[in-house]
């Protein structure tokens, strides 16, 4: 069984920095870290390896030092791992996103079942998971928070979290599933893990190595572009109310009802 | 600026790791588990799974190869996080250690991947209600009954005691023989006439297992001996002087992380309109306590690395090993305590409980007084050879 989990680097949420006046991150000195949501994909994709076996590949498209969180995934018991990397992917949206790592799992040989974080903390998009499932032509579920593998290891039956509640959605594979925190506790590394990490060799695959198209990556193959980025500001307004208890309570139901609150 | 130690790789991986989960998994529960005296099973799974219970066990048997020194690195860290965990853990070492120095190989393939892999807890028994210090004065018997060995008698105060699945114990086979007429024995859960008794409540390392071992007619194989009979006081000795470096890591993890706490404090804490570390009677206390730990640290560090280099006899060194980093620990500890002042000794803040924890240190696994007899009939004898 061919399991893949993607995975992304980002900047740690905990040492971030704005630079005020250009609106972005100041991405200098701050330590990357594997994103939140990804480490629950990965203990998802292991706990599925042990019951039913396979191998479990993390795939990461970024700059080289990407590599350090295929590093790491290793260290926790993913199997092997891939980084695809190369200037041409710069600048791409989910679409370009989503394509490239669909063309690097064809080279993979294809997945059963393929393990994506929710969403990036840093672009918060939630698209890369249900768009890879469209390239790759499988069915998805996303916001997984409980998971079982189905009788004779056909598929998983998870729990779609909603706002509600829950939807209880069997899938047979091949599958594509986004995972939420509460669906497991991750694992910590192992020091056998870590010392094959440590030795482990990890592919850095480009544009060419995967056969993409080059009009379908990075900055060409992206319809989405950001225009600006700006931190907002928020302002306190104060307004004091006056008259009995009654009175205030009305003048205050009729602010909140004309700024659209009630 | 911290003390080079030229850690290998691999050892700078053991202690990323188990910094790793004192911080993940130990630190956030800690205050809960000792509040419940709840045992930490969850936390000795993720141990499990971080292949730590293998560090000192050969790589035939599962283990990692590690040495004395591996394991202090690792419960250096462990104990930053919570002592009474990590006793939990080191416990296991210390009913382990029996098996690996003297077990038979049959015994050794029987017992040790099952502990390497932790899926299986040992606890080590040797302290009886009249046999503390004076460990000879053991009244537990074994006696040969042809096939098999019948043990009568209760251990006290074990770690681990009900938990763990394998015992290592130390039961008379020959009474009148005293100190030689000792022997040891593997006993398994579950052992016909084999029972636990009072789980008892104590001042601090709440979240470890303190607990009465009773043999009542208990029946046992014959291949349940360990090592040979009337060995059994070697096996005790020579368990316990491997496992002291161990104790005296957890001392310099604990003070470690009383240091910590310490000056963080003293940073943020305005008093006279001044955080309280620019105030030279905090200073004073600060530099002491980070000049003690790595003192500590050094003595257990070297000590270790002296035993895994191959001598034969360390008792002394491993004495040392374990008084100087657990008397400081507790002088840390309390000063911790006195740095922070009223909040100190507040349950909301963590150096209380880490006081209360550092003061077992001085007492389990030999007392300091022991452990300065030790050290001082190994001078007397050294002197003599001269």
């Amino acid at each position: 069984m061919n399991i893949i989990v993607c995975i992304k680097q980002v900047p740690d949420a905990a040492s971030v920095k704005w630079d005020r006046e250009k609106g972005t991150l100041i991405r200098d000195g701050v330590k990357s870290v594997i994103n939140p949501f990804d480490y629950n994909a990965i203990e998802a994709a292991l706990q599925v390896r042990d019951e039913l076996g396979g191998t479990v590949t993390a795939v990461t498209m970024g700059p080289p030092q990407a590599e350090e969180a295929i590093r790491e995934a290793i260290s926790l018991g993913v199997d092997q791992g891939v980084v695809v990397s190369d200037r041409a992917f710069a600048g791409a949206d989910t679409l370009a996103t989503t394509y490239t790592l669909s063309k690097a799992i064809e080279k993979l040989g294809g997945a059963d079942l393929v393990f994506c974080g929710k969403q990036a903390i840093d672009g918060d998009t939630a698209q890369v998971g249900p768009g890879l499932s469209v390239r790759l032509g499988i069915p998805c579920v996303t916001c997984i928070g409980d998971m079982e593998v189905l009788e004779g290891g056909k598929g998983l039956r998870v729990k779609r979290m909603n706002e509600f509640g829950y939807d209880l959605v069997e899938v047979e594979f091949p599958a594509l599933f986004t995972t939420i925190a509460s669906l497991n506790t991750p694992r910590v590394p192992s020091l056998k893990g870590k010392m094959r990490a440590k030795k482990a060799k990890i592919p850095v695959w480009t544009a060419e190595d995967i056969g993409a198209d080059p009009d379908r990556i990075g900055l060409k193959g992206s319809p989405t572009q950001v225009a600006s980025t700006y931190i907002p500001t928020f302002e306190a307004r104060k307004e004091m109310l006056e008259g009995s208890p009654e009175e205030q309570v009305e003048a205050l139901v009729e602010r909140l009802k004309g700024a659209g609150i009630l | 600026m911290s003390v080079n130690y030229f850690l290998t790789e691999e050892q700078q991986m053991i202690v990323e790791l188990c910094r790793q989960i004192a911080e993940e998994k130990i630190v956030p529960v800690r205050a809960e588990l000792d509040r419940n005296e709840e045992f930490p099973w969850e936390i000795m799974k993720d141990l499990a799974q971080a292949d730590l219970f293998g560090l000192y066990i050969p790589e035939e048997y599962g283990g990692l190869g590690g040495g004395t020194f591996e394991n202090c690195l690792a419960v250096e860290q462990l104990a930053w996080g919570c002592i009474g965990v990590t006793t939990t853990f080191a416990a296991s070492a210390l009913g382990g250690y029996p098996i690996l120095l003297f077990g038979s190989k049959e015994q050794k393939e029987r017992y040790l991947p099952d502990v390497a892999a932790g899926k299986k807890l040992v606890a080590f028994g040797l302290t009886e209600a009249g046999a503390g210090s004076d460990a000879a004065a053991i009244k537990t018997t074994a006696v040969d009954a042809g096939d098999h060995w019948v043990i009568n008698g209760t251990k006290q105060w074990i770690t681990n005691g009900g938990e763990a699945e394998i015992y290592t114990i130390i039961a008379m086979t020959d009474k009148h023989k005293g100190a030689r007429g000792a022997s040891a024995f593997i006993l398994e859960k579950g052992d016909e006439g084999f029972s636990f008794g009072k789980k008892e409540k104590k001042m601090g390392l709440r979240a470890s297992s303190t607990r009465e071992l009773i043999f009542n007619e208990c029946r046992i194989p014959k291949d349940r001996l360990l090592g040979r009979r009337g060995q059994g006081f070697i096996v005790a000795m020579r368990t316990l002087d491997l496992a002291r470096p161990g104790i005296g890591a957890i001392g310099v993890g604990l003070a470690q992380a009383a240091l910590d706490e310490s000056v963080k404090y003293a940073k943020e804490r305005v008093q006279f309109g001044q955080p309280i570390i620019s105030f030279q009677a905090i200073q004073h206390m600060l530099a002491d306590m980070a000049t003690e730990i790595e003192a500590s640290r050094a003595l257990v560090y070297a000590v270790a690395r002296t035993i895994d280099g191959g001598v034969k006899n360390f008792s002394k060194l491993s004495a040392m090993s374990k008084l100087f980093p657990t008397d400081v620990a507790m002088k840390v500890t309390t000063d911790a305590v006195q740095v922070l002042g009223g909040y100190g000794y507040m349950q909301e803040y963590p150096v209380e409980k880490m006081m209360r924890d550092a003061k077992i240190l001085q007492i389990y696994e030999g007392t300091n007084q022991i452990q300065k007899n030790v050290i001082a009939q190994a001078l007397n004898k050294e002197y003599a050879a001269k």
